[in-house]
């Protein structure tokens, strides 16, 4: 392989970790702030597709598609934060995987009855359409430079709101101790339930940007959930650095996996022999990879213990 | 949302149809057991055979045939208990429906083994085909293989030199490139497999970029072809593209845009395809459902026709006799001619196809025949 | 007196007569509905042992369930096409024997659960289901893409194995023996929360610096509680393979890990029947509502939402109050 394409695969693992990031932040951040685990973030994810497609479809804009991914990402957010959710802070995880799973039924199969069975179109703007030219003459499309780019702004911006604003300053206090905030006359449940659309919010956002490139139907947020999980594991739950750290980690792990695996094994077995068992390999990888971590250090990379 | 109400409308009126007929069981002289997916990710490919072989026993207008459908979210142990239900309780005579191979492969076996006779509208294992063939399956689509092969006649025809081909790690991905190679006739530049329910295909289409590959031969049915064919659209890469038409269906094809026009793909059926049967079917259905038919409609309407032919000239009790009516395939099919091999698989044209846009519409239409009057790989194999 | 147990004798009863019933008015796929039920339990008491005692939430167990699943499937393939299983530096041939192959299946597990416990007990949490789960991923991917017993299509074995002296092609034959080894198993599990192990590892699920205060090593006890946990869940695959005389990866997904844990926490964790009651329970909303509509798993979401939302300790702690609940 030349250097060129090892540079280009090392470029397409970080932006597949940047996917994997918008995805993981509002999950993470839910679990940090109110110890929840949310199997429902991925149909959140689903609801900002199907949001972005639909308006895409009316209106032609990409720009109103992905405000209204947002708004109803957040809005759906909100909704469960107040009728479900908040009845499960104080449940063990038991409960909250079993509800939030009885969410994702309700959610798919709802999305189903609305939009029916076949897959939605959403495509990349023009603007941000086809390849550019990178340095060392690596062609790279467009679009997902602009994914890295809002990937990193989305971090950039979790840690301000964390490190610099009221809101933020809550959240830690809240993180710390929910009993003496609440005494010194903060409204918890509002601010649960802020963060907990804001959460939904960015997951509504990934599935709008994500939706461009890949397929937008049905089902489509369970296989990304499971990745952003792994993640939010590797990374620590709770620690917007974890996720990104993290995220970064599996992206390139799968793709380099992908990649170089097979390449190992065509050394001494048949191509396609050595195609499918490098395969069966890199499949496995991230999760040798989540294992490897967890047994090294049982709260992942940057969690408390 | 006119899709979600036309599917609870189409349910309720099988439902009806379904009740009627059992309302009359007395005359009901065949009873078919249709198990297929209708509900979660795969239920397109479910709801447009279903639609198709209603529409088939619908126009027939025969009250005799009484069918029952079940859903089976697209699970092997789903779909193994409907088909213990409908053999132990239900009582069918014969059954069909089944989309997946995996779910063909848990169902058939045991189906044909108890004397039911099973009619496939779409899957096609392999293992069927040859040494597991059996007198009582037909199998009224393809063999797996056979889309595949076309595709790989279709680029020797086209003389192109360097393959790069790819399919997701499973068994069907695996029968695809087998396929592929079988009839082409250059050298393999890359083979790759990727992982099933894969969305992102960026490292890939830079190893297609990076290959000596004249084109790319590709088997990534539903979801997966999606996200691949707009991802290599936007990569700026030119290689063309070749596949079967799993990944260019009619349901496909609009969530794709742009990014599939031009792209040639192989299948057994296209809505043009010029005869009376056909021209009939796709106005028929275009009327009745909103929508145009896919090829998965096509194999259910053939479905329900063959099985109309054979309720017509042969009792379904006289097994001898109601088989030899379904080996002579004595009906009208949307393919034109339509004959079964030693193997109860289909002998049949396999066409290229182009995606255009028909107005608003992306859809297909035939440039060129890959294979003239095609039968499978394994017929040979198959002692009955 | 306790309305538990009354309602435990009632379930078990029940079933027994729902079978009965089918078979006096030969429905014989109720019998196999309720097969399927007490399969699953099964599979559920498996799991009910290291999330209702132990404290483990594993949402990997499907690992075991499969493992038993195709150690059936790879001994009767072998069997069923006369090629043996491995000829060096043994030989060993393919089994039909249900006995042998549940054998093999308890030791595959139990052998399995041993490893992904002794790694994953290092865990808690959050991370413990995460990584339980990821072990699930891995079997999963793994039995889809090997391609020597069938890759995703599966394996097909044309007869139900044999048991001695039963026909069991017979429904109701098949059914005994399920409903038998489920009994054995809900005898074990009542046995072993009343013994000094359950005892100490129920203590150690609510105070674990306690239990190791007197000495007692709380990784120990779950690992055992783990590992046989994954032997009952792995004999429950090798039934439920048997039953539907098939096996796919789709018994090694992680949906099948969730659906496990639906049937403890439906019908009440750490509760003697709760699996059999959360069994019976889904397989009859499946049953029923699946004939309804289309769109049936909203329904079901809401059924299971107002499961967790208002009945805590599940359907029997509903029915039979909460006085077994510890936290």
């Amino acid at each position: 392989m030349s250097l060129i394409l090892f540079i280009e695969q090392m470029l397409n693992g970080v932006q597949f970790g940047v996917m994997l990031f918008l995805m993981a932040a509002g999950l993470t951040l839910i679990f940090g702030v109110m110890g929840l685990i949310n199997l429902a973030h991925g149909s959140l994810y689903m609801i900002g597709a199907f949001a972005a497609a639909w308006v895409a479809g009316m209106s032609g804009s990409f720009v109103l598609a992905l405000i209204a991914s947002l708004a109803a990402a957040a809005a759906a957010g909100a909704l469960i934060e107040l009728t479900v959710i908040r009845r499960l802070y104080d449940r063990d995880h038991l409960d909250q995987v079993l509800a939030t799973f009885a969410l994702i039924l309700i959610f798919s199969e709802g999305t189903r009855w609305l939009f029916g069975s076949f897959p939605l179109f959403l495509e990349i703007p023009p603007y941000l359409s086809g390849p550019v030219t990178l340095p060392g003459g690596i062609e790279y499309p467009l679009y997902r430079l602009a994914i890295i780019g809002v990937g990193l702004l989305v971090a950039a911006g979790l840690f301000a709101l964390i490190a610099r604003t009221r809101i933020g300053i809550q959240i830690r206090a809240g993180e710390a101790d929910r009993e003496m905030i609440a005494a010194l006359g903060v409204n918890i449940s509002a601010l649960y339930t802020i963060v907990f659309a804001l959460g939904a919010a960015l997951a509504g956002l990934a599935g709008a940007l994500i939706g461009a490139i890949q397929s937008v139907q049905v089902g489509m947020g369970e296989p990304v959930l499971i990745l952003a999980f792994v993640v939010i594991v590797i990374g620590g739950i709770g620690s917007i650095k974890g996720a990104l750290v993290g995220a970064i980690l599996v992206g390139l792990t799968d793709t380099l996996g992908r990649v170089l695996l097979p390449a190992v094994f065509a050394q001494f077995m048949a191509p396609q022999a050595a195609s499918s068992v490098g395969s069966s390999l890199a499949s496995m990888s991230i999760y040798i990879l989540m294992a490897g971590v967890l047994v090294m250090r049982p709260s992942g990379l940057f969690g408390k213990a | 949302m006119i899709k979600g109400d036309d599917d609870m409308k189409l349910k309720t009126l099988a439902m009806a149809g379904a009740l009627t007929m059992a309302a009359c069981a007395a005359q009901a002289e065949v009873k078919v057991g249709m198990i297929t997916t209708l509900s979660g990710g795969g239920a397109g490919l479910g709801i447009d055979v279903r639609d198709g072989f209603m529409l088939a026993i619908e126009q027939s207008g025969r009250s005799d045939i009484e069918v029952i459908i079940e859903d089976d979210q697209r699970k092997p142990d789903i779909a193994v208990q409907l088909a213990d239900k409908m053999i132990q309780s239900d009582k069918v005579d014969v059954m069909t429906g089944i989309i997946w191979s995996n779910l063909a492969m848990a169902v058939v076996p045991g189906a044909v083994a108890q004397g039911k006779f099973y009619l496939s509208p779409n899957a096609g294992p392999s293992a069927l085909a040859g040494k597991g063939c059996n007198k009582n399956y037909f199998n009224v689509a393809w063999q797996n293989d056979n889309l595949h092969e076309a595709a790989g006649a279709y680029a020797t025809d086209e003389t192109f030199l360097n393959a790069f081909i790819m399919a997701p790690n499973y068994p069907a991905g695996q029968d695809a490139l087998t396929g592929f190679k079988r009839y082409f006739d250059g050298n393999i530049a890359g083979e790759v497999y990727t992982q099933l329910g894969q969305t992102d295909y960026a490292a890939e289409i830079a190893q297609i970029r990076d290959s000596v590959a004249d084109h790319v031969f590709f088997f990534l049915p539903g979801g997966m072809g999606i996200s691949f064919l707009k991802q290599y659209a936007d990569s700026g890469v030119k290689k063309p593209l070749i596949g079967p038409a799993f990944s260019f269906d009619q349901g496909i094809l609009q969530a794709v845009g742009d990014a599939a026009l031009g792209v040639k793909n192989t299948s057994q059926w296209n809505k043009d395809i010029d005869n009376p049967t056909n021209a009939a079917f796709v106005a028929s259905f275009q009327e009745k459902y909103g929508r145009l038919p896919s090829l998965y409609a096509s194999q259910g309407f053939d479905t329900g026709n063959l099985l109309i032919s054979a309720v017509e000239s042969a009792d379904v009790a006289d097994q001898d006799a109601f088989r030899a009516a379904l080996e002579a395939a004595d009906f009208n099919s949307t393919r034109g001619d339509f004959a079964f091999g030693n193997n109860h698989h289909p002998i049949q044209n396999i066409y290229v196809r182009e995606v255009i846009k028909e107005g608003d519409v992306y859809t297909n239409k035939i440039v060129g025949t890959a294979l003239e009057h095609h039968a499978d790989a394994y017929a040979p194999e198959c002692k009955m | 007196m306790r309305r538990e147990p009354l309602l435990n004798a009632a379930v078990f009863l029940g079933l027994l007569a729902a079978v009965l019933w089918a078979k006096a008015m030969d429905e014989p796929f109720t019998i196999t509905l309720a097969t399927r039920v007490a399969i699953l339990a099964l599979a559920g008491v498996g799991l009910n042992l290291a999330l209702g005692l132990g404290g483990l939430v594993s949402l990997g167990h499907a690992v075991f369930f499969g493992i038993g699943g195709y150690a059936m499937g790879i001994l009767a393939s072998h069997a069923q096409s006369y090629s043996p299983l491995i000829e060096w530096p043994v030989l060993i041939e393919g089994t039909k024997s249900m006995p042998v192959i549940w054998l093999v299946a308890m030791a595959a597990s139990g052998l399995a659960a041993l490893g992904i416990g002794a790694l994953s007990l290092r865990t808690s949490g959050v991370y413990f289901i995460m990584i339980t789960l990821a072990f699930g991923q891995m079997f999963y991917y793994f039995a889809i893409s090997w391609p020597a017993y069938g890759g995703e299509d599966g394996l097909s074995i044309y007869v139900r194995n044999g048991f001695p002296g039963l026909n069991t092609l017979d429904p109701i034959q098949f059914f005994a023996i399920c409903y038998v080894i489920l009994g054995l198993a809900l005898w074990l599990f009542s046995r072993l929360s009343r013994s000094a192990f359950g005892l100490a590892l129920g203590a150690a699920r609510q105070n674990a610096e306690r239990v190791m205060a007197v000495g007692i090593a709380p990784y120990r006890l779950r690992l055992v509680a783990f590992a046989l946990s994954g032997v009952i869940t792995g004999l429950a695959g090798a039934l439920f393979a048997d039953l539907n005389r098939f096996v796919s990866p789709t018994m090694f997904s992680w949906q099948t890990s969730g659906e496990i844990m639906v049937f403890v926490i439906l019908g009440g964790v750490a509760r003697l029947f709760g699996p059999v009651v959360g069994a019976a329970v889904f397989i009859l909303l499946e049953h029923v509502l699946g004939g309804l509509s289309e769109f049936w798993h909203i329904y079901l979401g809401a059924v299971l939402l107002v499961v967790v939302l208002f009945a805590r300790g599940g359907i029997i702690g509903l029915i039979a109050g909460r006085e077994v609940r510890h936290d």
